[in-house]
């Protein structure tokens, strides 16, 4: 493993070193990728990673085989993942304990293993080499992809797969114009939210008076269940290095700050580590690649606020004042950090860049849809089969997000709503699922693309408390400055937390559309103008479910605590005493051979009886919106025969 | 600086470059609600009374008049039954802290809001701001400031420095919306730095 010393003062050094890192990689060389991606590491893969280094020193593979710990491979369902290569033999859910046996069967007498392959939970059928997958099958990885084949922590890893040739192009190829102009014909729209296009954003700040100009990366992700620019971040700092590179040639900035959230650790540690190579390697600093160009990039550590994502309230942030946002105009792009020109991009925008550069504009945009170019990561959570980190190509229908990758709902249940673009986007019903993924697609429907959240929700979701979670979420993360959000979220999240507990009045849909329409209309940022997608977007598609808490008290869902009641249905229940003893009120009365009975004055709604139920019985049920039947008369609660059998 | 022309109401109104719609319209006698805003502060854009659609480019949308710059050609319109509608909102929420706000009783009468359309919430401080950007641009003594954040945000004295400057000053009392920071002031003083017994 030897390392890349020598700066690199000319593009010819950059590509002499690319030949060498690339040359060290033998395609047949046996490497080991084991996912060190954070989803992993909470499975205990720092123990495989370790396991891995003892044994192959145990067994002196060292030289023969490369080990390498990457970033996220995205199928964190199923982690640790480790990949064999030249194979590409996927193994998954790998503990320590399978390491021995991985490298004795698989690297040296080159067997699989068939138990640590993936399954079809459908078909049965077993996959060996990761892509055939039907998770990664169905992807197209061109800007999450590389995470697999490379150590975030050595530079060379990077330059190996052709690091750094676009800023090369980008420096002696191109004009600041030429690249400007080439980031406008991929049409790439930022990938953090607002879907702005990238060249014209470029452009703006390019063409702003002033010397002094700044580049932000934004990396304060802060959507619950999202995680790909964390993996991005994490698993290829290189890829967001060089995309802010050769933005700071195009808009002629020499100093960047990358905003990366605090609770991301390893984040901020492999991308100290990749700045700290990129300085020593000549690629970040004065004289990039002896070209005369000089530009520093610094780290600042986020305190976890959801509003600093919107940028103005970022830059706020940076200058070390409270988090708020401010209006706009003046955009960033003329008075931004410090006041002087700004152009602030998305971690997975900046990563798009390299490859646009290197690919050509035509290539970016021969994917996607009309108006939405390229691929898109997207945390795919909640009630699916395989959570993960997908990245498509945009215009895949939501279906095949949800189904052919995915693997749809499990559980036995039916899909019932998924909500994209994070909080303050909108729940989609079945009948959208055929809906291409785009910017445009999305806000007509009333979602949005948002940065990349995708939560799945089965039938067992009350969409009216999906409401109420999401306005919860964004009104303890509202920052206060303006009423529409501030207040306004404040009083519909008391309307909807009132709906799910069956107090809902006759006029509150009418208060709840009154303050949304302020809240889109009027608020100061994006938080408060999206804040209302869940509301609005479930009232849409759901609203009978709305008019099921409010006309009738009823939660059709029988999700929402203060509507259902618990029920033991006489005719199954086999007084096995099970939910008896388990009760933590005591609120059920039987004993051995005498049917159970739910008090329904002491039950406090805990579903532990129905957990505890044996499946076989079925006996206890959840009712809404009808009276609990009363308990069957005393002479009939006898159970003749053996108790516990059916 | 040149001039811009910009229609307001249907009138065609000059304003200099860098001004605000609402200053522009201010000039032209065209009265639009406020209640954060302060001639002598900085905009701030808080309260959003002030909002007025913009048609520019064939776009309409909404903005703060007291944040957003004059454009040439920009056809703004400060009354509408979207605009009214969404004043009368914002009222109701702010009557929900200060139900008793002279202030807010006046924008209630033109509005038509209803003072009990939302439950009350907590505390009758508005948070437009006033005090604690007027002693900070105007007095540079940051005696009074936020704390806290988002819904759970307060004004608050620091004793350290109100002891010292606010009983000669109290200038930012009469700009107060529903006297609330009569009261922090109050309980600060009572707290942390109370008048000797005789002259109370």
């Amino acid at each position: 493993m030897s390392r890349v010393e020598q700066r690199l003062t000319s593009r010819d050094a950059l590509e002499q070193a690319i030949r060498t890192a690339a040359s060290r990689r033998d395609p047949k060389k046996r490497t080991i990728s084991t996912c060190g991606g954070t989803g992993c590491l909470a499975c205990e893969a720092t123990d495989v990673i370790t396991a891995f280094r003892d044994e192959l020193e145990k067994q002196g593979l060292t030289a023969e085989v490369e080990f390498r710990s990457t970033g996220c491979h995205g199928f964190c369902e199923k982690g640790p993942i480790v990949v064999v290569d030249p194979e590409e033999t996927c193994y998954l859910q790998v503990t320590p304990k399978d390491v021995p046996e991985i490298v004795s069967q698989t690297i040296r007498a080159g067997k699989v293993i068939d138990r640590l392959l993936y399954v079809d939970p459908l078909t049965g059928a077993k996959s060996v080499r990761e892509s055939d997958i039907p998770f990664y099958k169905n992807q197209k990885r061109i800007v999450f992809g590389p995470n697999r084949k490379i150590d975030p922590q050595r530079i060379e890893d990077y330059l190996a797969i052709g690091g750094y040739r676009a800023l090369a192009k980008a420096l002696f190829d191109l004009s600041p114009d030429e690249i400007v102009a080439e980031v406008k014909a991929s049409k790439l729209r930022g990938r953090g939210g607002a879907g702005f296009p990238t060249g014209v954003k470029w452009e703006f700040t390019q063409k702003a008076p002033g010397d002094t100009k700044y580049l932000v990366v934004n990396c304060d992700e802060g959507d619950p269940g999202a995680y790909m620019d964390r993996s991005l971040m994490e698993g290829n700092p290189h890829s967001v290095i060089e995309g802010v590179l050769i933005g700071a040639v195009a808009v002629g900035s020499h100093e960047g700050y990358v905003y990366v959230r605090q609770e991301y650790p390893l984040a901020v540690k492999n991308l100290g580590i990749a700045i700290e190579q990129a300085e020593e390697l000549g690629l970040l600093g004065k004289d990039i690649l002896g070209s005369g160009f000089e530009f520093h990039l610094k780290v600042h550590r986020g305190a976890g606020a959801f509003v600093c994502g919107e940028e103005t309230a970022l830059l706020m942030s940076l200058e070390g004042r409270p988090g708020e946002p401010r209006p706009r105009p003046p955009y960033p792009a003329v008075r931004g950090l410090w006041g002087k020109p700004t152009n602030i991009n998305n971690v997975e925008t900046w990563a798009n860049v390299p490859l646009i550069i290197n690919e050509g504009s035509a290539a970016f945009a021969s994917i996607g849809t009309e108006t939405s170019k390229g691929t898109k990561i997207f945390s795919l959570v909640g009630k699916i089969a395989n959570t993960g980190l997908v990245e498509v190509p945009m215009g895949i229908p939501l279906r095949d997000v949800i189904f052919k990758i995915g693997g749809g709902i499990p559980g036995g249940r039916k899909f019932k709503a998924m909500q994209t673009g994070g909080p303050s986007g909108g729940c989609l019903p079945e009948a959208l699922l055929d809906l291409p993924v785009g910017f445009d697609e999305l806000t007509k429907v009333g979602s949005m693309m948002g940065s990349g959240g995708m939560i799945v929700m089965d039938d067992a979701t009350c969409m009216v408390d999906v409401a109420r979670y999401f306005v919860d979420f964004l009104t303890e993360e509202s920052c206060g400055k303006c009423v529409p959000c501030r207040e306004g979220l404040r009083q519909m999240h008391r309307i909807l937390t009132r709906i799910t507990q069956g107090k809902g009045r006759q006029d509150d849909l009418a208060a709840l559309e009154q303050l949304s329409e302020t809240a889109v209309e009027a608020s100061l940022c994006a938080l408060g103008k999206t804040a209302p997608n869940p509301f609005l977007s479930t009232l849409r598609y759901f609203r009978d479910e709305y008019e099921a808490h409010i006309n009738e008290k009823r939660c059709p869902a029988l999700s929402c605590k203060a509507l259902i009641s618990y029920y033991i249905d006489p005719a199954r229940c086999r007084a096995c005493m099970i939910c008896l003893k388990k009760c933590p009120t005591q609120a059920i009365d039987g004993g051995k051979k005498r049917i159970h009975v739910i008090d329904q004055a002491k039950c406090t709604n805990c579903g532990t009886c129905l957990e505890v139920c044996p499946a076989k019985f079925d006996a206890v049920r959840k009712l809404s919106g009808v009276p609990v039947p009363p308990p069957p008369p005393d002479d009939q609660r006898t159970i003749a025969g053996k108790a516990n059998e059916p | 600086m040149s001039d811009v022309t910009l229609q307001i109401d249907g009138k065609q109104v000059a304003a200099p470059a860098g001004a605000t719609v609402l200053d522009a319209a201010s000039a032209a006698g065209i009265v639009i609600p406020t209640l954060c805003h302060h001639e002598r502060l900085a905009p701030f854009g808080g309260c959003r009374l002030c909002v007025v659609e913009l048609e520019s480019r064939g776009q309409h949308r909404l903005v703060a008049s007291c944040a957003h710059p004059v454009e040439p050609d920009l056809v703004v319109r400060t009354r509408s039954d979207k605009i009214d509608r969404i004043r009368k909102s914002l009222v109701e929420l702010l009557l929900a802290h200060a139900p008793d706000s002279t202030r807010l009783k006046e924008l209630a009468r033109e509005y038509g809001a209803d003072r009990d359309r939302f439950e009350p919430a907590e505390g009758f401080c508005v948070h437009c701001g006033l005090c604690v950007r007027y002693c900070a641009e105007i007095k540079k003594l940051h005696a009074v400031g936020f704390i806290d954040r988002g819904i759970r945000k307060e004004i608050s004295f620091l004793p350290e420095i109100a002891s010292r400057e606010c009983a000669g000053c109290k200038e930012c009392f009469p700009l107060c919306p529903t006297s609330y920071l009569q009261a922090a002031y109050v309980l600060v003083e009572a707290l942390a730095f109370p008048p000797p017994p005789s002259t109370r």
